[in-house]
């Protein structure tokens, strides 16, 4: 039905029909400074950046420098609704996004609770079923709950973007076995961790359970030195993705030695003693 | 004189329409989107979009984002 991890021939991650090598998707706010933005998408590899709107300023023009570094910077832009708590705010934020970065892809989100950023899923399904019809390429960043995901492939989502735990909490990955169920429930469907990741090591742990992409930001830009976590993002997450392709061993709840116990040197005296 | 709320602030303009407004304020060349009440409007309606006495509107530009 839709593409989606492929362990033979999955070095390619396609999202509406478009192709990308990289599977580090990267936010762009909260860095130091415009250059260190610029130095940390080029480190990260990042082939997809995301954007966001806010009112602009007759006064400082910021919106106009912001743009004037990020149309240089050979991306593709995923804009965001952040912020919009209804249906309707989330909707003509997602026209004026289009409208201003020329995109009908849009990183959906319909916020529920101001404490936990979680998405209010009733919310999230209407906004990505009227965006829907109205010609965008929806990103909808959801939960883990399987029912909400029914619904928003219905409402014509192609890709699913699960929270690994709160936006900006730096958490890692909060539920495990059901980001590990909702893999399963959905092999064919493209699937990013989009929030809460904090460190490469929940990034590899994201693309070892067999998910497509992984979307971050604050753990990039909010680190001590932004470019060079970004490259330690993009190295956890291709190692994260090469294990996946090639198969991690079971574990067990048992030790089980390495070295071959035929041979074993004293071997009899060991067992006389 | 018309008093509006832009980007949730009080203003009184002479402008008649969206496009007189973001005329007005020096966005001609500039990247911007607009809203009218709520509502998406495209830059190619900004002239036909006629503004009325307690209009909310949003004037936006690309930001950083997560």
């Amino acid at each position: 039905m839709l593409d989606g991890p492929d362990k033979n021939n999955s070095s390619l991650l396609r999202l509406y029909g478009e192709e990308f090598s990289s599977r580090l998707l990267l936010g762009s706010a909260k860095y130091p400074s415009p250059d260190v933005l610029r130095q940390a998408v080029q480190e990260s590899e990042s082939e997809i950046v995301t954007v966001s709107l806010r009112r602009e300023s007759a006064r400082d023009k910021s919106g106009q420098r912001f743009w004037e570094l990020i149309q240089h910077l050979d991306i593709t832009l995923l804009p965001n609704t952040a912020g919009c708590h209804s249906v309707k705010e989330a909707v003509t934020t997602a026209e004026m996004a289009r409208e201003l970065f020329n995109t009908n892809w849009v990183k959906l989100e319909v916020i529920g609770n101001d404490d936990t950023l979680q998405p209010d899923l009733f919310g999230l399904v209407e906004a990505a079923r009227i965006l829907t019809e109205r010609g965008f390429r929806v990103f909808p960043y959801t939960t883990e709950d399987l029912g909400a995901a029914e619904k928003l492939l219905q409402a014509g989502c192609e890709v699913l973007m699960p929270w690994g735990s709160p936006i900006g909490s730096g958490r890692g990955l909060n539920n495990v076995y059901a980001l590990k169920t909702m893999r399963n429930y959905f092999p064919g469907v493209p699937l990013i961790i989009d929030a809460g990741i904090g460190a490469p090591s929940h990034a590899a742990l994201a693309m070892e359970l067999g998910y497509d992409a992984v979307l971050l930001n604050t753990a990039v830009s909010q680190a001590e030195d932004p470019v060079g976590m970004a490259r330690a993002f993009q190295m956890a997450i291709k190692a994260g993705h090469l294990s996946y392709q090639s198969g991690l061993m079971e574990s067990r709840d048992m030790a089980s030695p390495s070295t071959p116990i035929a041979g074993t040197p004293f071997f009899d005296l060991q067992n006389d003693s | 004189m018309l008093k509006i709320l832009l980007n949730g602030n009080q203003l009184e303009t002479e402008a008649k329409t969206l496009e007189d407004l973001c005329r007005s304020l020096g966005y001609s060349n500039d990247k911007i989107a607009t809203a009218l009440n709520g509502e998406f409007i495209p830059e190619r309606n900004r002239q036909d979009a006629v503004l009325t006495r307690n209009d909310k509107i949003e004037i936006v530009s690309p930001r950083q984002g997560g």
